[in-house]
């Protein structure tokens, strides 16, 4: 159709798809935070017995409801959205479930690659990469990629940088 | 490299700070220093332990000199201090964006100046840059201008550093002993070196200008800070503002007059009040305001009354200007250039080049930093985003507004007392369809050959003229909404100033467009469909006046 080729946004999507581990670890990410905001509401609706008020098991309810569906419908279209590429000029990911976002960092302004292992990324051997900028509104972070590929990646794009002369500004 | 480095000699602080840092630290804790002296009633214990404290400081003080050292290799900046915990801070000179030269009236009854130096990245310390507090005036003024030359020749600098340059911290060589109201040099430049650099005044203080002082939240904010100040060492020194002789009788008077009469009363005093802060917080920052640049491009901005600034910004880190009009100063027709480099601290006021000044002032000095004509930067002829853009604008105004607007209608309804809450969101919600209609008309964007011009905001209204060079990345994004309508709100990475500036709701292609014209390499291969190779033509403002960029040709084709 005519009209919906011209309203969408005239960019390819990136080459790569992050590790598919990253469902699981994003399903993680939600149970925790389940388990954070639902746990505490429980153990008061218990601890109070008979005299605990409605309203508590409701709201209960609610936020465990709420973030088991999150962690169900949420993390495999996170996983077709987080998308990610290092072409020979820029580091380019997309994200973003609600507000889509495209970040470009041409290779010439990288300043420095930053890899992180969270807890559960370690369980999960995944890891994200960094790439930051001069400017504080451009860093692009990969988020969950297997950790040996962002180990590789990181290696990759330190090597670029320190051959590109100046101070990337 | 090094090893050059490791044979320039460390050097100290001045002396005169032996005296000034303790000073500093009892004007600091005066408040403090008064409640004991003087509610004690001569008690002896009150009167050792503000002995101590005086001496603890000037112990302090004397430990401090002792320790700090800072010297300047050819690749670095070095800095040690600390006796307890050591601090070793080194900044690479090539990541130096802007050197700031500080004194506050004791300093400058001193001679001295608190050279701060600041560097590159966001991400780690040499963000905050190294402080020497202080150096003599003369010595403020030759590292300035050591540390700004663009290019740190090996053995040049570095070579000529030590040996003459030590006896010019002697006191009896300072050449400018920082007299009060003298501002800095015009000609500044190393006279033992014979390269006499001429600095062009851009603009000076027009005392017309402070008609604009009221006008700015800043000194508004300002008179807020004053009031509790006052209000602070009032409160600390014991004095209830009721045991005040006339409060008594003032209140008696508030209580008996009309409400509306009290909170006009009030409403006028507040204002007297802040038009007055406004007009000494003017007087104060813009004392001897004068804005110059020099032959290798170093923007220099002098000023204040009490406490004297000196800004100083290199050329090669200038990556823009930025004509800021928050809405009441865009009612008084003023506005405010700013200026955008890499590595401006928060502390140096946001960049700001010049006071807020009339509407073609401040234009006309945007466009001489930009080196451009008017035209052609922040008055540029720019493109008007789609009509989609406007819809965006007021489902986004209005549609919080109906929010509280209901809110405020519940609450009347239900809470006795409160009725008037109904029609007063009523109207605030009716104010957000003109702000909406504003935010509209203010919204676009243009690209000149050097610039990419943008502008946005209601209440705060921004023009930014940002070099096509100075733009390290791009973000696009689409919320739900602008997916569907095709919009996206396109942000320009850049390191200086606020870090990213936008192009709110253009139409996806020309969003598109846009980062491709700018950056064309690194877009080339990303874009959806593109001819392999296809060369960008840059920005031509004659046919975008026209209406029909190159950017819609070549997605029309």
């Amino acid at each position: 159709m005519q009209p919906t080729a011209a309203l969408a946004l005239p960019l390819r999507p990136p080459a790569h798809r992050v590790d598919p581990r990253a469902v699981q670890w994003w399903r993680l990410q939600g149970l925790v935070a389940l388990v954070v905001l639902a746990g505490p509401q429980l153990v008061v609706w218990l601890a109070l017995g008979a005299s605990a008020p409605f309203w508590l098991l409701l709201t209960t309810i609610l936020t465990a409801l709420a973030a088991a569906v999150y962690t169900l419908v949420v993390p495999p279209i996170r996983y077709r959205i987080h998308r990610w590429e290092i072409t020979d000029e820029a580091v380019y990911t997309r994200s973003g479930l609600v507000v889509r976002e495209w970040r470009i960092a041409p290779i010439s302004r990288v300043q420095t690659v930053d890899t992180e292992h969270g807890p559960l990324q370690q369980w999960l051997t995944l890891a994200s990469v960094t790439v930051t900028t001069a400017s504080a509104r451009g860093p692009v972070t990969i988020h969950g990629l297997a950790a040996d590929d962002a180990a590789e990646l990181a290696r990759v794009l330190t090597e670029t940088t320190q051959a590109t002369p100046g101070d990337a500004t | 490299m090094t090893d050059v480095g490791a044979e320039v000699p460390w050097r100290r602080l001045d002396g005169r700070m032996l005296v000034v840092a303790p000073m500093q630290h009892v004007v600091r804790l005066l408040p403090l220093l008064v409640i004991l002296l003087f509610t004690g009633r001569g008690d002896p214990v009150r009167l050792w332990i503000t002995l101590g404290i005086t001496v603890a400081l000037v112990v302090l003080g004397l430990v401090r000199w002792k320790t700090t050292r800072y010297r300047i290799t050819p690749d670095r900046v070095e800095l040690h201090s600390g006796w307890v915990r050591r601090q070793r801070r080194s900044v690479p000179r090539d990541r130096l964006r802007t050197v700031d030269v500080t004194s506050t009236l004791l300093h400058r009854v001193f001679g001295l100046g608190v050279l701060h130096v600041r560097g590159a990245s966001h991400a780690s310390a040499d963000h905050h840059g190294l402080k020497l507090d202080a150096v003599s005036v003369a010595e403020a003024g030759r590292l300035r201008r050591e540390l700004l030359q663009s290019s740190p020749a090996p053995g040049g600098v570095g070579g000529r550093t030590p040996g003459p340059d030590q006896a010019a911290d002697a006191p009896g060589s300072v050449d400018s002993p920082g007299a009060p109201g003298a501002p800095g040099e015009v000609l500044s430049g190393d006279g033992r070196h014979g390269d006499h650099r001429h600095s062009r005044v851009l603009s000076v203080l027009r005392w017309p200008w402070i008609r604009f002082a009221p006008l700015t939240t800043s000194a508004l904010a300002g008179t807020g800070v004053l009031i509790a100040a006052v209000w602070n060492v009032v409160s600390e020194l014991g004095v209830r503002p009721r045991d005040l002789p006339f409060a008594a009788d003032f209140e008696q008077r508030v209580l008996g007059a009309a409400i509306w009469l009290t909170v006009g009363f009030l409403a006028l005093a507040l204002l007297v009040v802040a038009v007055l802060g406004a007009l000494l917080m003017f007087t104060e920052r813009w004392w001897g305001y004068r804005l110059t640049r020099d032959d290798e491009g170093t923007l220099r901005v002098h000023r204040g009354l009490l406490t004297r600034r000196s800004l100083s910004v290199a050329g090669n880190r200038l990556r823009g200007v930025l004509v800021s009009e928050p809405l009441l100063l865009r009612a008084g027709r003023g506005a405010q250039t700013r200026v955008l480099a890499t590595g401006l601290g928060r502390g140096s006021q946001g960049g700001a080049l010049q006071p807020p000044a009339s509407r073609s002032e401040t234009h006309a000095l945007a466009a001489l930093v930009a080196g451009e004509p008017v035209e052609r930067s922040t008055l540029a002829p720019l493109r008007r985003h789609p009509r989609r853009a406007l819809w965006r604008r007021l489902t986004r105004a209005v549609g919080p507004a109906l929010v509280v607007c209901a809110a405020g209608w519940t609450v009347a309804s239900t809470v006795a007392g409160w009725s008037w809450l109904g029609p007063l969101t009523t109207a605030l919600a009716a104010l957000a369809v003109p702000l909406a209609l504003d935010r509209y008309r203010n919204l676009g964007h243009l690209l000149t050959d050097r610039h990419l011009v943008t502008r946005w905001g209601g209440l705060h209204r921004r023009t930014v003229v940002l070099e096509r060079s100075g733009v390290i990345g791009w973000r696009l994004r689409q919320s739900v909404f602008q997916r569907r309508v095709g919009l996206v709100t396109v942000e320009a990475v850049t390191a200086a100033g606020d870090g990213g500036y936008r192009v709110t709701d253009v139409t996806a292609a020309d969003g598109v467009a846009l980062a491709a014209a700018v950056t064309p390499s690194v877009l080339a291969d990303l874009r959806r469909s593109a001819p392999p190779g296809a060369e960008e033509a840059p920005g031509d403002l004659a046919a975008q006046c026209a209406g029909r960029g190159p950017q819609e040709r070549l997605d029309h084709r």
